[in-house]
């Protein structure tokens, strides 16, 4: 099986590790998108881990709506780790919404400030 | 503790327009409890303005600093060396820290990040109620605890009015009548018979009505 290879993934001990302040960083510093995927609702390892990652999820889709950037570019999917074909779905999924959508506009205005 | 909430963002970016170094204050007290004005909302609205700024194809500054508190000399003296930097500095304290930043800082625009709202308690995370209107002559002692000034809509001194209504307030089903809180909490404590005891005539000299006021500590001053 195979993922798109734009996908750049920096693994995390349980979704709940995950912080608002990464994901907008992230885009400060020029990502087109972020995918946060954690384990299925019921089923986290450490309680609710991935509970708590989805409410940052959809407070950092706020913040990214308010300026600008587009608060559909980050996104929280829910999966069991043995669903391999289910991960490759989801990635081909954010990579097509983020072609999409285009490029991150802060690359846009830098090059154009350039 | 001081309650406040978050201004919208987009209000703080209007209030931002030109300026090219702005500093993000934050302060450790309150407002963090609050989760309004602390670390975590201070980078997440600094991260958030730099995005703005970046997408406008501007390069602005926005540095975040947070204050122990920003109600005393002794922590606004230590942005002392750095404050000239900054255009402006958006204070997520609440009221009284941004003004007592404008006070310290007369040459810097100081602008409020927070909408300062009431003294009050986290009854559970996400909830904040109001229980203190500081009106400067506490009668807890008297109404077992429960303050008729900050949680009577008419701050009613001898008794419920004639709205009150299944324990609930005219002004809103949500609305707890403080003094169906009063007789309750006075009869769990086996003080019913001083519910008929009436309240004077209160001296509101003492509260906000009767103009800005003081504390004067002659004793502790150096």
């Amino acid at each position: 099986m195979q993922y798109p290879p734009s996908i750049n993934i920096v693994r995390v001990p349980c979704t709940g590790k995950v912080d608002v302040l990464h994901i907008l960083r992230a885009f400060e510093k020029g990502a087109d998108g972020v995918c946060v995927i954690g384990c299925l609702e019921g089923e986290c390892h450490f309680n609710k881990g991935n509970i708590m990652a989805r409410r940052r999820v959809v407070q950092a889709q706020s913040v990214l709506d308010t300026v600008g950037i587009g608060g559909q570019r980050a996104q929280m999917f829910n999966l069991s780790s043995s669903e391999a074909p289910q991960f490759v779905k989801y990635a081909q999924e954010i990579t097509a919404k983020i072609k999409e959508m285009g490029p991150n506009p802060i690359k846009l205005a830098k090059s154009r400030a350039a | 503790m001081i309650v406040a909430e978050k201004k919208p963002i987009e209000e703080i970016i209007e209030c931002l327009k030109d300026r090219k170094s702005v500093l993000v204050l934050g302060c450790n007290e309150c407002v963090t409890v609050c989760e309004a004005g602390g670390k975590k909302e201070v980078g997440v609205l600094a991260s958030a303005l730099r995005m703005h700024s970046l997408n406008q194809g501007q390069e602005v500054r926005i540095d975040e600093v947070t204050l122990e508190r920003q109600c005393d000399h002794e922590y606004l003296e230590e942005i002392r060396d750095v404050i000239d930097q900054y255009d402006a500095v958006v204070s997520l304290a609440c009221g009284v820290g941004v003004q007592f930043m404008a006070e310290t800082y007369g040459q810097t625009e100081i602008l409020p990040g927070v909408n300062t709202c009431f003294m009050g308690a986290t009854e559970k995370r996400g909830l904040w109620t109001e229980r203190c209107q500081g009106c400067g002559q506490c009668v807890l002692a008297v109404t077992g605890g429960i303050c008729p000034v900050a949680r009577c809509a008419k701050r009613l001194f001898n008794g419920p009015c004639g709205g009150s209504t299944s324990g609930k307030c005219e002004i809103s089903k949500e609305v707890d009548c403080a003094w169906q809180l009063i007789v309750d909490r006075l009869k769990a404590l086996g003080r019913l018979d001083e519910f008929e005891n009436l309240f004077p005539i209160k001296d509101w000299s003492t509260d906000r009505a009767g103009g800005p006021r003081k504390v004067v500590r002659e004793d502790v001053q150096q």
